[in-house]
């Protein structure tokens, strides 16, 4: 392993500290969401179900209700800069594109049958859906919980989902589709542990097929 | 719109919840907080701290909500078509408990920063000008109703008392043991009325008989019923949910 001073030829930081950073405080944040958002949903079920208490936080309504307003703002905050980096910095740009249906096809198949082989640093078409589709879901679970907290001074926003009740019902769905992401996020991290340590270190054994670009060794 | 009520929860399924808000088990939830810390790494386990910074974060949404406010953009209104039947009772006892209240004895106390302090009954109301609105009442719990109110313009109100209304907060205390409070903003907005009529009635016992606070521009919790006193201050009176954790300004 190199160690910070002396780079080793041999490995390459494949995560910049910047997206490993907004990784975890994101992760924390969503868990803070998803829990307590929950505990909310429980006080007036929109569904025939509610979610089991130990999955819940805040305690009650109040607690949950501030836990959500709370993190919230973390959410937010760490997802702009992880989005204005992603553009600025041409990190959407490098790993997210081009998304061609062919490969994307082609990728699907192989992960289907288990064919398809992990490369540290690179993104396969599937991956890059994923991750495309998470971001739009991370803008709507956003736009349609405005529009639940505020449905009189963001009548605007609330009327694009159809006012209120629809929203909730959007926001429900926007939240089910992020925790579908997460669980084959924290699936596929079962699958091949060897993608866990680099989220932390940012560092990545060399692949003798990929070649690294300046930017990516730079960042 | 039927459905909805099947949703609500009786207040009986809220009585262990109440329980637990006495025994001041308030932001705390130790095996979730257990579980977030051994996620983030963080030490959580002092739970004193993370209810500070939790009652620090909705102060700061107050703010944040005084400052989204637009104290002339109305709340959506709705046709008499789509008011919700039977509307949802809600309150922190059962509708068998809301307080039986004599109108011809009523009277509306008034208090603090105004320059009239007279009392008044429910005749004296009546002869003020009234509004009506039907506008969608959301309740801190998710659901949400529609309904029509008609009474006097708080405004109106607070200008007959001479209220100072630079003043910062207008207090209720209810016949129910109920108290909130809001903004002077909100107090001001166009659509916040001193209820008399529920649909083409009077308020009915469980939906706060005689005088409740309609206020669309904020939850239903901050819409206090069987109102039988109102002060203006500059000291926040808080409120029977607010003192327990449910943010303060809670706009919608």
């Amino acid at each position: 392993m190199a160690t910070a001073d002396q780079p080793d030829s041999r490995v390459r930081i494949i995560h910049p500290l910047l997206v490993r950073v907004v990784h975890w405080i994101n992760a924390f944040a969503i868990v803070c969401m998803v829990m307590s958002g929950w505990a909310i949903y429980n006080a007036s079920p929109l569904f025939g179900f509610d979610f089991p208490r130990w999955a819940t936080l805040g305690g009650w309504l109040g607690g949950a209700i501030a836990w959500h307003l709370a993190a919230m703002w973390l959410l937010v905050a760490n997802g702009l800069i992880y989005v204005g980096y992603g553009f600025l910095a041409g990190h959407f740009r490098r790993h997210f594109l081009p998304l061609r249906p062919r490969d994307l096809l082609r990728d699907a198949k192989d992960a289907l049958a288990f064919r398809l082989a992990h490369q540290p640093g690179i993104y396969n078409a599937v991956q890059r859906l994923m991750y495309i589709v998470v971001l739009l879901l991370g803008v709507l679970v956003v736009a349609s919980g405005l529009s639940i907290w505020k449905p009189v001074q963001l009548d605007g926003l609330a009327s694009l989902f159809g006012g209120y009740d629809t929203a909730r019902r959007v926001h429900f769905i926007a939240m089910a589709g992020i925790v579908a992401f997460v669980a084959v996020h924290l699936a596929l991290v079962l699958i091949v542990p060897s993608t866990l340590l680099p989220m932390l270190t940012g560092r990545a054994p060399r692949h003798s097929r990929n070649k690294t670009s300046k930017q990516e060794q730079q960042a | 719109m039927s459905d909805k009520k099947k949703n609500l929860p009786k207040n009986s399924e809220l009585q262990p919840d109440l329980v637990q808000l006495q025994r001041r088990l308030f932001l705390r939830s130790g095996l979730s907080l257990g579980a977030l810390s051994l996620l983030s790494g963080c030490n959580l386990q002092d739970g004193d701290q993370v209810d500070k910074v939790l009652w620090a974060m909705s102060r700061w949404n107050d703010r944040v909500q005084a400052m989204l406010f637009r104290p002339s953009h109305l709340a959506p209104t709705y046709p008499a078509s789509m008011i919700t039947k039977p509307f949802p009772f809600n309150a922190f006892y059962d509708a068998d408990s809301a307080p039986e209240i004599d109108g011809d004895t009523y009277k509306l106390e008034v208090s603090g920063l105004v320059r009239d302090k007279r009392s008044w009954n429910l005749a004296q109301l009546r002869a003020l000008p009234q509004a009506s609105q039907i506008t969608r009442h959301i309740c801190i719990e998710g659901w949400s109703a529609i309904g029509q109110w008609s009474g006097v313009p708080f405004r109106t109100f607070l200008a007959h008392i001479g209220a100072d209304t630079t003043a910062k907060y207008v207090g209720f205390k209810c016949a129910d043991r109920y108290y909130s409070s809001i903004d002077m903003a909100t107090a001001l907005h166009p659509q916040t009325i001193l209820a008399l009529d529920f649909g083409q009635e009077p308020l009915p016992t469980e939906y706060g008989y005689p005088l409740k606070l309609r206020v669309p521009t904020k939850l239903g919790f901050k819409n206090p019923k069987h109102i039988a006193a109102i002060f203006v201050t500059n000291e926040n009176p808080g409120g029977y949910w607010e003192d327990q954790g449910y943010n303060w300004f809670s706009g919608s």
